[in-house]
């Protein structure tokens, strides 16, 4: 069984976010991801300084087995990028609600984070 | 629910994730793929292809069909009871029915054909029967389990003991040797030396969970396809299909051209091609940038206006980036370019075989 954590917010697509302290939102791909996913060979990030709309195309997680796109489930300006994941992709598998994090914006509209699912709502879509 | 293999509660026991497989409930991977992968590089993994259909071919006419249903020849086998042969079963037109290897039993012979295909081969097999003395028998009972590493033929003599020892120690490379209902061969899918057993399936489960007592890392279907990816070995409808003939898929090899004489289906579409030049080949390439090659992504080659196609893709665990097979124009050099998600990205062009026995060979 997949751990889903009840702090954060989750897409559909199977991403997460989680709104920090100082205002910025953190997103990652979830537990249930990585492992449907399997091995991580590479992560391509938004680059920082890039601005992104919420459902834009972000990024792509690629395992062994296949390729998956990753969406900002939020609009606003990258800050930050997990650069660990360049030499490290096998992190997202082995903590991805932690050290295998993907990117920070700085968002234009925090209240996007109310149209994601909470913890129960994606744990029953994940369980379909 | 799919088919079951005899070993299906043995893998979902072992902790196997399991997904559907051409029709059939196979495990993908244990944990990790990556770890399966580098195990039979390095030492010794087991696969469970009891999918796979095998097919005991009888009768006084046994020789003469095969030799006119198949590409490759098993006049080959002659006198060398156990031998095995690979080679493609094509159509009229030389396209790639099924690709399969083929046992010089004593009597008779046994083929082992794909999965996926096995409705179509057997109907093809059965209608090309009909014109000799043959009785074909499919052998669903037995189970197939895939030993391969570089200690895997040691491990399985290990559990085997000592009655099979003699046996497995004077097995040389694509041999079989068969007692009872047990057949094992010297053969394989991923690039590594190794067994591919056949025995009953009220067997199977004690023999698996013995091999992996000794040490045999059970492996999915997913380290199976990255390991025989590396080894540049086909895989049917990627590699080839009854639209490609084996001249493009790197299989010209597997074709018996002497003697003249021998009339095997597919054998005049395949002259008429040799005549017209082969236009097409299957080369391997490499990126050693960032990124993973798929299937079906567009390979541009210098020189030529028709675009190349991926054929299989993936991540090479073993030399630590992508790897592809890729049909393209004759006229490739030894760089070209992949379009991955609408980037161009150059890649080098190398001979169709990326690993062999643990080892890069690029």
């Amino acid at each position: 069984m997949s751990e889903i954590r009840n702090e954060l917010k989750y897409l559909s697509s199977h991403e997460w976010a989680r709104l920090e302290e100082d205002g910025t939102v953190t997103i990652g791909i979830s537990d249930h991801a990585q492992d449907a996913l399997g091995d991580v060979v590479y992560v391509e990030t938004p680059e920082v300084g890039s601005t992104l709309a919420a459902g834009d195309e972000a990024g792509v997680v690629e395992s062994v087995k296949a390729a998956s796109d990753i969406y900002s489930p939020v609009s606003g300006e990258v800050i930050a990028i997990n650069e660990a994941l360049e030499d490290s992709p096998e992190t997202v598998n082995s903590s991805p609600y932690d050290d295998g994090w993907f990117f920070r914006i700085k968002p234009s509209d925090v209240s996007e984070l109310d149209n994601m699912l909470d913890a129960d709502a994606y744990r029953a879509e994940a369980e379909e | 629910m799919g088919n079951r293999t005899p070993l299906y509660d043995t893998h979902v026991a072992m902790g196997g994730k399991i997904v559907d497989f051409g029709g059939w409930d196979m495990p993908l991977h244990y944990g990790s793929q990556l770890d399966e992968h580098n195990k039979v590089r390095t030492d010794a993994g087991m696969f469970d292809v009891s999918h796979m259909t095998v097919v005991d071919i009888d009768g006084s006419g046994a020789r003469d069909y095969l030799r006119y249903l198949l590409a490759n020849d098993v006049a080959k086998l002659d006198g060398n009871s156990g031998k095995a042969l690979y080679t493609g079963m094509l159509n009229e037109q030389g396209g790639v029915i099924d690709d399969l290897i083929v046992y010089l039993r004593d009597p008779g012979y046994r083929v082992v054909v794909n999965c996926a295909t096995r409705e179509k081969d057997l109907a093809w097999m059965n209608k090309q029967a009909e014109s000799f003395e043959v009785t074909l028998t499919e052998r669903p009972q037995l189970a197939m389990i895939a030993i391969q590493g570089p200690n895997a033929i040691a491990k399985t003599k290990e559990v085997l003991g000592i009655d099979w020892t003699a046996a497995l120690d004077a097995l040389k490379v694509f041999e079989s040797v068969a007692r009872g209902d047990w057949f094992v061969a010297r053969t394989g899918y991923t690039g590594e030396d190794g067994l591919e057993i056949m025995l009953p399936g009220e067997d199977a489960s004690g023999f698996w969970r013995a091999l992996a007592d000794a040490g045999v890392l059970p492996c999915g279907l997913g380290a199976r396809d990255t390991l025989r990816l590396e080894a540049g070995m086909n895989l049917y409808g990627h590699e080839m299909d009854e639209e490609t003939s084996p001249l493009v898929a790197n299989m010209a090899w597997t074709i018996a051209w002497a003697p003249e004489g021998r009339n095997f289906i597919g054998r005049a579409a395949l002259e008429d091609e040799k005549a017209q030049g082969v236009k097409h080949k299957l080369v391997g390439l490499v990126l050693e940038e960032r990124g993973v090659l798929r299937a079906g992504q567009q390979v541009l080659v210098d020189g030529a206006e028709e675009r190349g196609i991926i054929t299989s893709g993936t991540f090479s665990p073993t030399l630590g980036y992508s790897i592809a097979l890729a049909r393209v124009p004759v006229s490739v050099g030894d760089t070209a370019e992949v379009e991955i998600r609408k980037k161009l990205q150059p890649v080098t062009v190398v001979k169709p075989c990326f690993v062999r026995n643990g080892k890069s060979i690029i």
